[in-house]
């Protein structure tokens, strides 16, 4: 029997890149370029391995996002995933985390699944919380925060590194997992995989598609409200002093100016 | 006046720091009701009413330690009914965010992550962000349901506002939904004595310029001549040299103490995005060059292996 697996993939602007709010609050999409999350490599590349010790196993990546996120599954596809499904509507501008989670949820279940496999954050809201909604919404086990994971006997089994512990875990299949950037390096794309990725199948789906209305999606129906953003100060310039053989005499003395010692 | 739910981030008792900042944020909105999952709750509950909690709901059952995340929901869930509140606030741990955002689906409410801030609004409660790396502040407010808000360690000061602090039983049925993933081990971290990175005043980071795990005593000794806490950059932890733990930046700790110190480390924008709310900055780097710079308010160039030995002596003999 095949294993389905759902990897959810987020395009999100370059961190490096000089980052900044729309008009009306949103993410500026326009001004930076915009990739696949690099801690969704991570995701990818664990479907990767899960697959690839699989007998048969099928990796759809999916994302929620504007027309140019395209590029986030093109990438995943150039790793070496199967097919990918693009949810794009115009109603979706402004979409927070619950109602991004309900689209997921809904396109996830169109899709079919055993294992939906997600990263432990995105690299622009960076909330870390969509894998526990999904698992919430769908009704299934939460296995999240993975520095290590693997799929066998119908069970996923994994190490969730915490502040106090380390845990290893267990759920039967269907999960929803999320892995963290300890999980293991992400390969890259060969040329191979890259020419691939032209011909796989990309499906587009519309709100209408999943059966879902505007009411909790957009900015208007966001249960979240962005009232103000501001820039944050720079910091004013520091003293910077070279080494002369003194320099740690010197920090101590400011240090102690600030009353750290 | 109206309740607010405050989730005790604990250890079999000892409440952590984070949750009495809660404390402080959530009298700004009403009456603080605690809720305290696990062993402990009477030594919590002491604690507590000492920060201000009106009230302590205490639950403990096996499947909260048996089973990831899931018994949790549904025991803050019990108290969400039982108060009716008029914000729940949690500690942004990785759970208390997973906790949370749970609990937001169950109960048709809006979440924020993250807060570094929380005040009183005539819309409710306003939260701070602070997102790009911290290159922007936001205020944000939950417009649907009641406000579900997790909020950072070091947001706020931790306030004396004596309270009752009635422990009451908090009747508790675990779904068998919520236990689908088995916590089949736990293998302890050890403590290394130092404070905790995120709660402490000051920490001492050592990135890639440490050169190897046998140097990172150096970055220790400092960070102990001041009382701090240590961090590493994602450079030095992947290099296996300092735990993971201990990683400051976007996919590590997001620390915010009244002093940071970076010893060779760059500054890129995924460690940036961890530290630069600090109140004061300096850093150790041979480039003088490095990004770090930008953000210091003072800064050696110079050998973190001369200049932090000197530092750290400096600061013993300072101290006396
Ligand atoms: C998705 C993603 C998430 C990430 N998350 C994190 C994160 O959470 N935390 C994090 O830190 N990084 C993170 N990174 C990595 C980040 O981009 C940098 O690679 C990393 O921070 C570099 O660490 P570093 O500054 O120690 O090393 P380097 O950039 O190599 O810098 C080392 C510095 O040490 C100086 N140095 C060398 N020798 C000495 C000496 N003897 N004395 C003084 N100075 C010396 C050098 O001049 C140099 O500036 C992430 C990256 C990605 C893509
Ligand atoms: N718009 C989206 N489309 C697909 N997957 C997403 C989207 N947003 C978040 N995710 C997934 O959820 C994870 C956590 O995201 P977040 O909770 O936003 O930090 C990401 O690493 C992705 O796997």
């Amino acid at each position: 029997m095949s294993l389905r697996i759902v990897v959810c993939v987020k395009y999100v602007p370059d961190a490096t890149g000089d980052r900044h709010f729309a008009e009306d609050l949103t993410t500026d999409r326009d001004a930076v370029d915009g990739l696949l999350s690099e801690l969704d490599e991570y995701a990818v590349e664990q479907a990767l391995q899960i697959s690839e010790d699989a007998d048969d196993a099928e990796i759809t990546v999916l994302t929620v996002g504007p027309e140019d996120a395209k590029d986030a599954l093109r990438k995943a596809l150039s790793m070496g995933a199967y097919k990918a499904v693009h949810v794009e509507d115009d109603d979706l501008h402004g979409t927070d985390a619950l109602g991004t989670s309900l689209v997921l949820a809904k396109a996830i279940e169109k899709a079919g699944y055993d294992l939906v496999v997600c990263g432990m954050a995105s690299t622009d809201g960076v909330m870390g919380v969509l894998p526990a909604l999904l698992a919430e919404r769908l009704g299934l086990p939460q296995v999240t925060l993975l520095s290590e994971v693997s799929v066998a006997d119908g069970k996923v089994t994994g190490r969730r590194d915490g502040d106090t512990a380390s845990e290893q875990l267990e759920a039967a299949l269907p999960a929803v997992v999320s892995v963290t950037d300890q999980s293991g390096e992400a390969r890259y794309p060969s040329f191979k995989g890259i020419m691939a990725a032209k011909k796989k199948p990309v499906e587009s789906w519309d709100l209408e598609d999943l059966e879902l209305e505007a009411d909790d999606l957009g900015l208007a129906g966001a249960w979240t409200a962005v009232d103000a953003v501001a820039e944050r100060p720079a910091r004013t310039a520091g003293t910077i002093v070279k080494d002369e053989g003194e320099g740690g005499k010197q920090l101590a003395e400011f240090l102690a100016g600030q009353k750290f010692i | 006046m109206a309740e607010v739910l405050v989730y005790v981030d604990h250890v079999d008792g000892a409440v952590r720091k984070p949750t009495l900042e809660l404390l402080t944020l959530a009298r700004r909105i009403g009456e603080p009701v605690a809720v305290h999952l696990g062993p402990g709750a009477e030594a919590a509950a002491a604690v507590l009413a000492e920060h201000g909690a009106v009230r302590v709901l205490a639950a403990d059952a096996p499947e909260f330690a048996d089973y990831l995340v899931a018994p949790k929901v549904d025991a803050l869930q019990a108290a969400y009914d039982a108060v009716a509140p008029a914000a729940v606030l949690v500690p942004s741990s990785a759970e208390g965010k997973e906790i949370a955002a749970r609990l937001a689906v169950r109960v048709g409410s809006g979440i924020i992550t993250d807060a570094v801030d929380v005040e009183a609004g005539d819309e409710g409660p306003v939260a701070t962000q602070s997102v790009f790396a911290a290159a922007f502040t936001t205020r944000s407010r939950v417009t649907k349901g009641t406000p579900v808000i997790t909020v950072k360690p070091n947001s706020a000061p931790v306030e004396a506002a004596p309270a009752a602090g009635t422990v009451e039983q908090l009747t508790v049925t675990v779904a068998d939904g919520s236990k689908g993933t088995k916590v089949v081990s736990r293998t302890p971290r050890e403590s290394s004595g130092r404070p905790e990175l995120t709660e402490a005043a000051i920490v001492v980071s050592g990135g890639r310029g440490v050169g190897g795990a046998e140097n990172f005593p150096i970055v220790e000794g400092l960070a102990d001549s001041l009382g701090a806490a240590v961090g590493a950059s994602r450079a030095a932890v992947d290099a296996g040299w300092y735990p993971h733990t201990n990683q400051v930046g976007q996919t590590g700790k997001s620390v915010s103490p009244q002093l940071y110190i970076a010893a060779g480390i760059s500054g890129a924008i995924q460690h940036r995005a961890g530290m630069q709310t600090s109140k004061t900055i300096v850093a150790i780097n041979k480039d003088a060059e490095a990004p770090i710079f930008e953000l210091v308010d003072y800064g050696v160039v110079g050998d973190l292996f001369e200049v932090v030995p000197q530092l750290t002596e400096e600061v013993k003999s300072r101290k006396g």
